[in-house]
């Protein structure tokens, strides 16, 4: 495989039985992630950009088209081009407020 | 029998190193980093620089593993220029030590002027040094920019073959820029914020298996030691061949180290220190 395969080694009935557990167990979490926020009391009325970038996240992975991964990794993005000034902090935060809102 | 490329011990304990023994690990390449906190002085990154050629080694041959190492200041702690050049000045004489590879993890973090400006100076003396290079990509919503404005800055710097280039922690959305440019990519298991195993195995279906590897980076945070074994386990239960997991998690690291004469996957002899 030194050049990109044609297809994968596994066909698509093995990759899901390979993996749909994993997923499944994922998609639950993400699920009562969201559940648990919508308990949760709130600390003001304005939406976290980091939830709206997940929610957008979310259809792109329901869509029915190639590289959803690429993708959402593109949505979170910093969309700049030049470099800032001045860093602020040493922690990225995942998702960037400008893609989402 | 592995590889991993870049892996931070000196975070590690020397459990790990039995367990990465034990798993068929023969040789770690370790890239001077941020060890979680500001170091106050350049003689603190003296120190550093010493343990990653003088103690590591040591702790690595004990049990069979080849240690080497890459030396340079890590992004985040470069967000001072003068200090920054205060230890780029001790660089030089660190390259010359025997299991030092090149200059590395260099590269951007939140992708700031002062980042860049300290990117290309280490990228001069790799240069003048004929050094290998090992760059950090920035981390979640900041890899995209920086891995950019990286390969833009070895672009108009010029006077390094790409393939003496390693660009690591590449993901789905990087990936196709880096070695398009004819540079090596690494792709980090990381648990949260990198490449699953799962992943990694999809970006070598989908890109091919030809300048790339794969690493732990294991270090002080959430990071697994064993994170290259265990996506060899990924790989073959994917269906991939012997000689494609031969290749990703042994033959290409080597392939690209050994450009530095430096390189070995034999262990020196232990040594009581
Ligand atoms: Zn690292």
């Amino acid at each position: 495989m030194t050049t990109p395969a044609d297809k994968p080694p596994l066909d698509r009935k093995m990759l899901i039985d390979l993996g749909f557990i994993d997923a499944r167990a994922k998609v639950l979490d993400i699920a009562a992630f969201l559940d648990r926020l919508d308990r949760a009391a709130s600390v003001n009325t304005s939406t976290d950009f980091r939830i709206d970038a997940i929610r957008a996240a979310l259809a792109i992975a329901l869509e029915n088209s190639p590289a959803r991964a690429e993708r959402i990794l593109q949505l979170w993005s910093d969309p700049t081009t030049e470099p800032v000034e001045r860093s602020d902090g040493k922690a990225a935060r995942g998702a960037h407020p400008t893609r989402t809102t | 029998m592995y590889i991993d490329p870049h892996i931070h011990m000196v975070s590690r304990t020397t459990d790990d190193y039995a367990r990465m023994a034990a798993a068929g690990c023969v040789a770690v390449t370790e890239p001077a980093f941020w060890a979680g906190f500001d170091r106050s002085s350049a003689a603190g990154f003296h120190d550093y620089f010493r343990q990653l050629t003088e103690s590591e080694p040591r702790r690595a041959a004990a049990y069979g593993i080849a240690h080497h190492a890459w030396i340079c200041i890590n992004p985040k702690e470069a967000q001072d220029h003068g200090f920054a050049r205060e230890v780029m000045s001790m660089i030089p004489d660190f390259l010359s030590r025997p299991n030092v590879l090149g200059v590395g993890e260099i590269g951007l973090n939140r992708n700031c002027k002062t980042e860049l400006a300290v990117f290309e100076e280490h990228l001069e003396i790799a240069a003048q040094h004929n050094s290998l290079v090992l760059i950090h990509t920035p981390h979640l919503e900041d890899k995209l920019k920086g891995t950019r404005l990286i390969l833009d800055a070895i672009t108009a710097h010029g006077k390094i073959n790409p393939q003496r280039i390693l660009v690591d922690h590449v993901e789905e959305h990087t990936v196709r820029m880096v070695l398009e440019r004819g540079l090596w990519a690494g792709m980090t298991l990381y648990p949260d914020t990198k490449c699953t195993a799962a992943r990694a195995v999809d970006i070598m279906e989908m890109h091919g298996t030809e300048r790339i590897w794969i690493n732990s980076a294991g270090d002080w945070g959430h990071s697994d030691p064993l994170a290259v074994p265990k996506a060899v386990v990924s790989m073959r239960a994917r269906g991939h061949t012997a000689a494609d997991i031969h290749k990703i998690s042994f033959e290409n690291p080597r392939a690209f180290l050994s450009q530095s004469g430096n390189f070995s996957v034999v262990a020196p002899r232990p040594t009581i220190s």
